[in-house]
C-alpha cells in the first residue's frame, strides 16, 4: 500500500480544446505537484500556449476540466472565476503592463480591486516583490522608461503579489532582446529555489535541463513524451522528439 | 472702407449690444456646460455597450450611434422642439437643446471613446484579467485609462465642435449667443452685433483650436 | 395612433413627398459641390503652406484658426445680413455654399498639413534627389502619401459638415429642413419634420456605414 498521492496543485483532466473546425488540444492530461516546474516544449503551433491559456481561462477549453488545488476552474460562476484566477499567476510574451500606470501601481492594482487589500499593504507587498525581482528602485518608474527584461520582472511581481498557488509563463523571454533574457531566467531560478509551482513554455532549452523538474513535450495538439529533463533530453523515444530536438540544436548551433 | 467699417464694425452699435451679448454668452457658457457633461456621461455608457462581447447589447448600441450621427442636430432640435407639442408634450427651449444635443452629442462622444477603447492591445484586457480582476474592473482601471488618454485630442475638438452647435438653439429661441446678437442685428439693422458674436466665440474657442492643432502635429510627429 | 397621426400622417407625406424630394435633390447637390471644392481648396491651402514663406503661411494658418473656431451659422449671417449693406448680394444657396466650402478647406488644410509635417524628410529629400521640383514631389510624392493615410478623417470631416446644409434653412434655401419647416407650419402637423428626419437618415445612414467600413480597412492597414 502507499500512502495516497497529496493533491496535485494544477492538474489538467482531458482537456480538448477546438477552434471552429481545427483541433488545437485533444485529450491533455497533466498533474502538477506543489513546487514542481515542468518545463513544456514543442513546435510552434503544438498547442502548447493554448494549453497554458486554457489554465487561467484566457482561452475557453472545448471540454475537459482543470483543478487548482483541487478546486475546479471550469463551469464556475464568474466571480468565482476571478478569485481562482488570482490562485493561477500568469506572465506573457508581451508582458502586457499598464503603460498609463508606474511599477508599484501596475503591482498593486489586482491586489487593492480584486484582493481588496488596503493600499498601504498592497504598496508593502508590491515593493517586496519588485525587490525579489531586483527591481525595487524602479517602483516610480513608468513602463515605457523601464527595459523589456525590466518590464516582464515587473509583470512577474505583479503576478506574484496575489500569491498565487502556480505561476504559468508563456514565452516569458521570447520577445526579449538576449542580453536581457538572463535576468528573468534568474527570477524565474529564484523563484523556484523558493517553491513555487510553475508551468514554462519557452525554447530556452538550456534553463529547462538546469531547472525543470520534468519536461512536457508536446506536438499536433498532444503530449507525445513527458518526463525528467536527462530523459527527454538524452534518450528521447519518440521520433517526433527526436526531430524536434535535432532542429532546435541544429538552429543553436 | 467706410462703409464696410459702418456695416461690420460700429463701435456705437457694439456699445449698445454689448449688455445683451454678455447676457447671451452667459448662457451660452451655461448650456454648453450641460449639454457637453450630458454628452460625455451618454458617450461613454453608449461607447461601453458598443465594445461589450455580446451582440445584443453591441448592435443596438451602433444603430443608436450610426443614426445620430446621421441626422444633422437643427432637424433634430426642431422636430424635438415644434414636433413634440403635437403629441401633446411642450418642452421648453432649454430642455429641447438638452435633449438633441444630448441625443447627438452621445453619439459622437461614443464613437470616439470606442475608437479609444478598440486601440488598446488585447493583452492588456488579458493581463488583467489574469490577475483576477472582474471585466468591470479591468475596463475602469486598465483600459478606460489609457483609452481616454489617447483619445484626449478627439475629446477636446469635439467640445469645440459642439460649443460651435450651441449656436443652433437660436433657432428655437434660446437667448444665447447668437440668438442674443442677431436680435441686436434686427433692432438696430446693422450687422456690427454679429461681427461681436463671432469675436466673443473667438475669444472661446481660438485657444482650444491652437491647442488642438499643436496636439494634431505632436501625435504625428511622435508616431 | 395619436402619435403616428401626428409624426407620420400618411395623408400628410402623399402631400408634401414632392416637395421634400426637390429639397433632398437642393441638399445633396450642395453637399456635393461644398465637398468637391472644400478638398480642393484644403488641398491647395496646405500645398502654398509647404512653401513656408511667411507670408503665405500666416494667412492660411489664420484663415483656419478662424474657420476651425467661429460657427458656420454665425458666419453665414454675417454675410447673408452683412454683405448686402456694403452693396454685395450673393444668393442664399451661394452663402451657404460658400461658408461650408470655407470651413471644410480650413479642416482639410490643417489635416494634409499635420500629415505632410509628419512625412520623413527622407520622402522631400529621395523626391528631390531623383530630380523632381518642389512643386513635383508635392503633387506626386507628398499629396499621394498625405491622402491615403487621411480618408478616413477626410470622410468624416466632409459627411460632418455635408449635414451643415440644414443651417441653409436659416437664410431661406429652399434644402430639406427649410422645406419640412414651412410644412409643418402650413399642415399643422409634425409629420414633415419627421419625413425630414427620415430623408436625412436615408442619405447619411448608409454614409456612416461607408465610413465604418473605410475606418476598418484603413485600420487594418496599418
Amino acid at each position: 500500500m502507499t500512502a495516497a498521492q497529496p493533491l496535485p496543485t494544477l492538474e489538467i483532466t482531458a482537456l480538448e480544446k477546438r477552434f471552429g473546425e481545427t483541433q488545437v488540444l485533444r485529450s491533455i492530461d497533466l498533474k502538477v505537484q506543489n513546487g514542481e516546474l515542468v518545463f513544456v516544449i514543442g513546435p510552434s503551433g503544438s498547442g502548447k500556449s493554448t494549453m497554458l491559456r486554457c489554465c487561467n481561462r484566457l482561452e475557453e477549453p472545448t471540454s475537459g476540466a482543470i483543478h487548482v488545488s483541487g478546486k475546479p476552474m471550469l463551469g464556475i460562476p464568474r466571480k468565482e472565476l476571478d478569485r481562482m484566477r488570482l490562485q493561477v499567476g500568469m506572465v506573457f510574451q508581451g508582458f502586457f503592463l499598464y503603460p498609463h500606470l508606474t511599477a508599484l501601481k501596475n503591482v498593486t492594482l489586482a491586489q487593492r480591486k480584486a484582493l481588496k487589500r488596503p493600499r498601504a499593504e498592497a504598496e508593502a507587498r508590491a515593493l517586496e516583490m519588485l525587490d525579489k525581482v531586483g527591481l525595487k528602485h524602479k517602483a516610480d518608474a513608468m513602463p515605457s522608461e523601464l527595459s523589456g527584461g525590466q518590464q516582464q520582472r515587473v509583470a512577474i511581481a505583479r503576478a506574484l503579489a496575489l500569491d498565487p498557488k502556480v505561476m504559468l509563463f508563456d514565452e516569458p523571454t521570447s520577445a526579449l532582446d538576449p542580453e536581457l533574457v538572463g535576468s528573468v531566467l534568474k527570477v524565474m531560478r529564484d523563484l523556484r529555489e523558493g517553491g513555487m509551482t510553475m508551468i514554462v513554455v519557452s525554447h530556452e532549452m538550456q534553463f529547462a535541463r538546469e531547472a525543470a523538474d520534468r519536461v512536457v513535450f508536446m506536438d499536433g495538439g498532444v503530449i507525445v513524451e513527458e518526463g525528467p529533463p536527462e530523459e527527454i533530453f538524452g534518450n528521447p523515444k519518440s521520433d517526433r522528439l527526436k526531430a524536434f530536438l535535432s532542429r532546435v540544436s541544429g538552429e543553436a548551433a | 472702407m467706410d462703409t464696410i467699417i459702418d456695416a461690420f464694425f460700429n463701435i456705437d452699435i457694439m456699445r449698445q449690444a454689448t449688455p445683451l451679448l454678455l447676457k447671451g454668452a452667459w448662457v451660452t457658457l451655461q448650456l454648453c456646460a450641460v449639454v457637453i457633461l450630458l454628452g460625455l456621461c451618454g458617450g461613454l455608457a453608449l461607447a461601453l455597450l458598443a465594445s461589450s462581447r455580446s451582440a445584443l447589447l453591441r448592435l443596438p448600441a451602433f444603430v443608436f450611434i450610426d443614426i445620430f450621427r446621421a441626422i444633422p442636430p437643427l432637424i433634430l432640435l426642431i422636430l424635438i422642439y415644434a414636433g413634440l407639442p403635437f403629441v401633446g408634450v411642450r418642452v421648453p427651449p432649454f430642455v429641447a437643446v438638452c435633449i438633441a444635443f444630448l441625443l447627438n452629442n452621445s453619439a459622437y462622444f461614443a464613437e470616439i471613446f470606442r475608437s479609444g477603447i478598440k486601440a488598446i492591445p488585447r493583452g492588456q484586457m488579458e493581463a488583467a484579467r489574469a490577475t483576477g480582476l472582474s471585466p468591470s474592473q479591468a475596463q475602469a482601471w486598465v483600459i478606460l485609462p489609457q483609452a481616454i488618454r489617447n483619445v484626449l485630442p478627439d475629446l477636446l475638438s469635439n467640445v469645440v465642435e459642439i460649443v460651435k452647435l450651441t449656436s443652433i438653439a437660436s433657432v428655437v429661441s434660446l437667448s444665447e449667443l447668437l440668438y442674443s446678437a442677431n436680435m441686436a442685428r434686427a433692432v438696430t439693422y446693422n450687422s456690427s452685433p454679429l461681427v461681436m458674436a463671432a469675436g466673443l466665440y473667438l475669444l472661446l474657442l481660438w485657444p482650444l483650436v491652437r491647442v488642438i492643432s499643436r496636439f494634431q502635429r505632436g501625435l504625428s510627429i511622435s508616431h | 395612433m395619436d402619435f403616428l397621426d401626428a409624426f407620420l400622417n400618411p395623408e400628410i407625406i402623399a402631400r408634401y413627398l414632392p416637395a421634400l424630394i426637390r429639397a433632398v435633390w437642393v441638399t445633396l447637390w450642395i453637399s456635393v459641390l461644398v465637398v468637391i471644392s472644400g478638398l480642393a481648396l484644403g488641398a491647395l491651402l496646405a500645398g502654398l503652406r509647404a512653401y513656408q514663406k511667411r507670408w503665405l503661411s500666416w494667412p492660411i494658418v489664420l484663415f483656419a484658426d478662424l474657420m476651425r473656431a467661429l460657427p458656420p451659422l454665425v458666419l453665414m449671417l454675417v454675410l447673408f445680413f452683412g454683405l448686402p449693406s456694403v452693396g454685395i448680394i450673393l444668393a442664399d444657396w451661394f452663402v451657404l455654399y460658400l461658408i461650408l466650402t470655407l470651413v471644410l478647406a480650413a479642416f482639410v488644410e490643417e489635416i494634409f498639413w499635420a500629415t505632410m509635417t509628419s512625412l520623413p524628410r527622407g520622402q522631400w529629400e529621395a523626391g528631390a534627389a531623383t530630380g523632381l521640383s518642389f512643386l513635383q514631389v508635392l503633387l506626386h510624392v507628398i499629396f499621394p502619401q498625405a491622402l491615403r493615410m487621411n480618408i478616413p478623417p477626410l470622410v468624416n470631416r466632409s459627411l460632418t459638415i455635408s449635414k451643415m446644409t440644414a443651417y441653409g434653412s436659416v437664410i431661406g434655401v429652399k434644402e430639406i429642413v427649410s422645406v419640412a419647416g414651412s410644412a409643418q407650419a402650413f399642415s399643422g402637423s409634425a409629420t414633415p419634420l419627421t419625413m425630414a428626419a427620415l430623408a436625412y437618415l436615408i442619405i447619411f445612414y448608409p454614409a456612416m456605414l461607408l465610413s465604418r467600413y473605410i475606418e476598418n480597412r484603413f485600420h487594418y492597414e496599418h
